[in-house]
């Protein structure tokens, strides 16, 4: 394991500006992801700045919604009743990953951050352009039954596993962030973490040293706690990352779909929404063939690499078992 | 240093033995840390703390609490809360199966919750509280769970035992021990190479419905000759 030095920040202000002041360094929160990666050799920080005791562990209702501080377990998060009421996809999301040991660990901010558990990432004897920007890719032609099939690109096809991301994107959560000159920004949570493109080495929007506050997640999204469902579909029963899994929600008015949204976890690098397929549901009645239309339409664009082909059709599949649930059908 | 045969030795003595270290001063060393009486220098190498680990950066300093033991200890960042238990402070009981957070066998408690001990830098139990499995029942007596564990057959070869029984206190403790399939997810974190998962959720319900046995919570004394 690489030397590095440790300390634990006292305040945000304090960990932005060590993280400025000390080159190559990362911020530690759970530690479930850094640490693993650490170990593995696989990422080589020479400082590490500990923020899992800054103040932002709180969930707590604010003015238009619902704030889940980043530094709040992931466990905190899935018990808490405003969750639980109010955006249960939340909690059963969380609920579904991983062991109740790792997500009294895990915290929101560094679930968001987690990054791909694509194998030849996580082992650096294989070349991998996430992890070494420019020394190719071997899992295009390699072992990628986990791995991506929408929004690749030729340097990479890493997917992100996150179970609690896919519902908090469904749900149109808001990432706070504060910045290292003392500022502070929001970005949607679908648009924080990016396509691989010509750049898969970097996974989401945050700037050098900016750290993660809290997640919002809005009032309006209170409109789906009466009909959603969170479906992950595993190699396993329990303690396995979804191979495909669906953040499904309706609000429904005299029969009608008033509103909807469908956001996919671990086909692609980031939680995938897609606005023209929710569009789709708008003013229908449910049914199996408008599902099964609408699965169509999601996968339409999708690429499968050899192991993976099949996470097309299970993607289409889990899609309309996903919504037949919510919307009473099945 | 005590001389001993070669020949006796299991693996961990000899590498003790290269560090110039005989088991007995190993034993009084670990347990003059529990006792907080010393400021262990090096965490990642047990055995000799003239050696600088390698590629060493630099120390940190952490007052913790381990099993009711107020502790200071200046460790290399690096060390793992697992390694610190196993390797510094002779406490064996919690058991390295992965090192990755995958199978449960390093489970500890840490506060109120139950978390991987291989996961967690030593450096995070600064001003924490940490139960390990040799932390629980009492000198003349076993925790309920443990008899149960023994009366229902919940392990083969026991490895992964002291994770389970971690697990199973807070499994119970938490209320998510209402039926088998519940019993079965709240588990799932610990994995059971011999597959005695019939037992150990049999166990956990013996303990849910108080019916265990309970003569044999009594820890009988074995003179060890
Ligand atoms: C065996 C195993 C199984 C798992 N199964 C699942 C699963 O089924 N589903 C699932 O969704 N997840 C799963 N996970 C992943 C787990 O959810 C993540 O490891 C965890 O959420 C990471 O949170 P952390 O606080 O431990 O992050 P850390 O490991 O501390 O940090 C992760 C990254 O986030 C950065 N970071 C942390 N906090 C901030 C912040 N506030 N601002 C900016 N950057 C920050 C760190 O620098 C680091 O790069 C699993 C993990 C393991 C080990
Ligand atoms: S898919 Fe991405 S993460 Fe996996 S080896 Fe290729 S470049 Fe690396
Ligand atoms: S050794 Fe920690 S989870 Fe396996
Ligand atoms: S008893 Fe052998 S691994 Fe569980």
């Amino acid at each position: 394991m690489n030397p590095f030095q440790y300390s634990k920040a006292k305040s945000a202000d304090a960990a932005i500006n060590g993280y400025m002041e000390h080159d190559n360094t990362a911020y530690l929160a759970g530690g479930t992801n850094l640490v693993d990666r650490i170990r593995r050799d696989v990422t080589h920080p020479d400082y590490l700045i500990d923020v899992s005791e800054l103040p932002f562990s709180k969930i707590e209702k604010i003015e238009g919604g619902l704030r889940l501080g980043a530094m709040a377990s992931n466990s905190d998060t899935a018990d808490d009743e405003n969750v639980k009421n109010d955006y249960p996809i939340v909690s059963e999301a969380i609920l579904l990953g991983a062991t109740d040991q790792l997500r009294n660990k895990a915290t929101n901010g560094g679930n968001l951050m987690q990054r791909t558990r694509c194998s030849y990432y996580m082992s650096p004897h294989f070349a991998c352009n996430k992890r070494e920007p420019g020394s190719g890719c071997d899992a295009i032609d390699g072992h990628n039954r986990i791995l991506s099939v929408l929004g690749t690109s030729e340097k990479c096809i890493a997917s992100y596993p996150s179970d609690m991301c896919t519902a908090l994107a469904a749900l149109d959560a808001v990432v706070q962030i504060q910045t290292p000159n003392g500022g502070k920004r929001s970005l949607p949570l679908v648009d924080f973490r990016r396509l691989p493109g010509d750049s898969p080495e970097i996974d989401t929007n945050l700037k050098e040293g900016e750290l993660i506050t809290s997640i919002d997640l809005p009032e309006s999204s209170k409109a789906f706690a009466k009909a959603s469902h969170y479906l992950k579909v595993r190699d396993r029963h329990s303690y396995a990352f979804a191979l495909v899994s669906v953040a499904a929600a309706l609000v429904m008015e005299n029969n009608m779909i008033k509103d909807a949204r469908m956001a996919l976890g671990s086909v692609a690098a980031k939680p995938w929404r897609d606005q023209e397929a929710e569009a789709m549901f708008i003013g229908k009645k449910p049914s199996r063939e408008l599902f099964e239309k609408i699965a169509e339409k999601t996968m339409e664009g999708a690429k499968g690499y050899g192991e993976n082909d099949f996470k097309i059709e299970l993607g289409k599949r889990a899609i309309v078992k996903a919504f037949m649930k919510v919307a009473g059908l099945s | 240093m005590d001389k001993i045969e070669e020949k006796e030795l299991w693996p961990e003595e000899k590498s003790l033995m290269k560090a110039e270290i005989s088991r007995r001063k190993f034993i009084t060393s670990a347990t003059l840390a529990a006792l907080g009486l010393a400021m262990t220098p090096y965490a990642t190498l047990a055995a000799a703390p003239s050696n600088k680990p390698v590629n060493f950066a630099s120390f940190v300093e952490i007052n913790t609490t381990i099993n009711g033991q107020n502790m200071k200890m200046k460790l290399d960042p690096r060390t793992s809360l697992l390694d610190l238990l196993r390797e510094q402070l002779g406490l064996t009981g919690s058991k390295k199966g992965c090192n990755q957070g995958a199978c449960g066998a390093c489970t500890v408690h840490m506060g109120k919750d139950r978390i991987n001990s291989c996961l967690t830098l030593a450096a995070q139990i600064d001003g924490k509280e940490v139960t390990t499995i040799e932390g629980i029942g009492s000198e003349t007596e076993f925790h309920p769970i443990q008899v149960a564990f023994m009366e229902h057959d919940g392990y083969q070869c026991g490895y992964c035992t002291p994770g389970q029984i971690m697990s199973a206190i807070k499994v119970l403790e938490e209320d998510h021990a209402g039926s088998d399939a519940e019993i079965r997810e709240w588990m799932s974190g610990n994995i059971c190479r011999c597959g005695a998962y019939k037992g150990i959720v049999e166990a956990v319900k013996s303990v849910r419905d108080e019916t265990y046995d309970k003569k044999l919570i009594k820890r009988t004394q074995q003179k060890v000759s």
